[in-house]
């Protein structure tokens, strides 16, 4: 076969597996056009629901075969006059809170929500502790830190070194 | 060496969260129905889908649902177990075959009406059990998928540890290898059987 010919094949393959979900989009189309207010609760409710098997999308934006399925019962739910946290309960109750794409504050959640900020305290503490301890390390070596015996002795040193200056511009 | 201590111990720790955190199977979501009652349902039985199976049926016993279909390769690669299970006699394992035809992705044409759409989903499972054995007590249909929902189940093989008094006791995602079955199920059922 020809390279041609097998790109050709190629495309064509593509384009047949490609088929069925042309013809779901039509469908979902024709439901849209049929309530556009249900529709577009649809889409916001299915914002807030993770795909499980697609596990870093949505509902709203996977076209996995169950997305479609939850999306299809969502619709019968928003028609039977669920309001959106009945309809979120029902998911949850189902696949758990890991279905909820924005997780919710609560106690096993607690590390998630406030691990960050504590990471960030203990950060701050130790910046603290660090800079205080410098701080007092740059004192001492700046002369706080000298014996009486130390100064006496430098205090003679300087004298001295004067003294010889003195007497060097004497001369 | 102190100054080097911590961020060393800071380094550690990140490498052994990091070490957890891939080990972890992301595919594997802890299901909020272990502890609760296993759905009702009445879904048309493949032998006779005139009549229907419901889990009422199976109280007093301890039992396994599980979720399969012909297209799922790690149903067929988890075939072999379950048949298996079934001629030792461990327990009742009922059939859930989960969206047989609308599931196939690769399936042309997928029938209008609900009748062909049953007869094709008899036909495609029934050909399966026959060639490869039938581990099952029951097979049910779920052609559209609604009740596999109320049973959270999101990708096949997904398998249902019923205790008798008809609560989920343990859900298995993925296909039970004889690791599986020896260190998890078994002694489960043991205990249950008690």
């Amino acid at each position: 076969m020809s390279p041609f010919k097998r790109l050709f094949l190629a495309a064509c393959l593509a384009l047949a597996a490609l088929a069925p979900f042309a013809s779901l989009q039509a469908k979902e189309a024709a439901d849209l056009a049929a309530d556009p207010v249900a529709e577009k609760r649809l889409m916001e409710i299915s914002a807030e629901l993770r795909c499980l098997v697609c596990q870093n999308q949505t509902i709203a934006d996977s076209n996995a075969d169950l997305a479609l399925d939850l999306r299809r019962e969502i619709r019968g739910m928003i028609q039977q006059g669920k309001s959106d946290r009945e309809i979120l309960d029902f998911m949850v109750a189902r696949y758990g809170d890991f279905v909820l794409y924005r997780p919710p504050v609560q106690n096993n959640t607690a590390l998630l929500w406030f691990g960050p900020l504590l990471i960030l305290v203990v950060g701050l503490v130790a910046l603290v502790r660090y800079l205080r301890r410098r701080n007092v390390a740059a004192t001492a070596a700046a002369g706080g830190g000298l014996s009486e015996a130390e100064r006496r002795r430098a205090e003679t040193l300087l004298q001295e070194a004067a003294a010889s200056d003195k007497k060097d511009s004497a001369q | 060496m102190n100054k080097f201590l911590w961020p060393l111990i800071g380094f550690i720790v990140l490498v052994v969260l990091l070490a957890i955190g891939l080990n972890l199977n992301p595919r594997e979501v802890p299901s909020p129905l272990v502890g609760k009652p296993a759905p009702a349902f009445a879904l048309p039985r493949l032998d006779n889908p005139a009549k229907t199976f419901s889990p009422e049926e199976m109280k007093g016993q301890v039992w396994l649902l599980n979720v399969w279909a012909t297209w799922c390769p790690s149903c067929v690669q988890e075939h072999p177990v379950l048949v298996e299970m079934s001629k030792r006699n461990y327990l009742p394992i009922v059939g859930f075959n989960w969206k047989e035809v609308r599931g196939d992705g690769a399936l042309d044409s997928k029938p209008d009406t609900p009748e062909k759409e049953m007869a094709l989903a008899i036909q495609r499972s029934g050909k399966l059990l026959a060639a490869k054995g039938n581990p099952y007590q029951t097979v049910i249909m779920d052609l559209d998928g609604r009740v596999a929902i109320d049973y959270g189940v999101y990708g096949a093989p997904e398998t249902y540890l019923i205790d008798k008094a008809g609560v989920i006791r343990f859900k298995h995602i993925g296909p039970i290898t004889p690791e599986v079955l020896e260190k998890k199920i078994l002694p489960l059922v043991a205990e249950l059987n008690k």
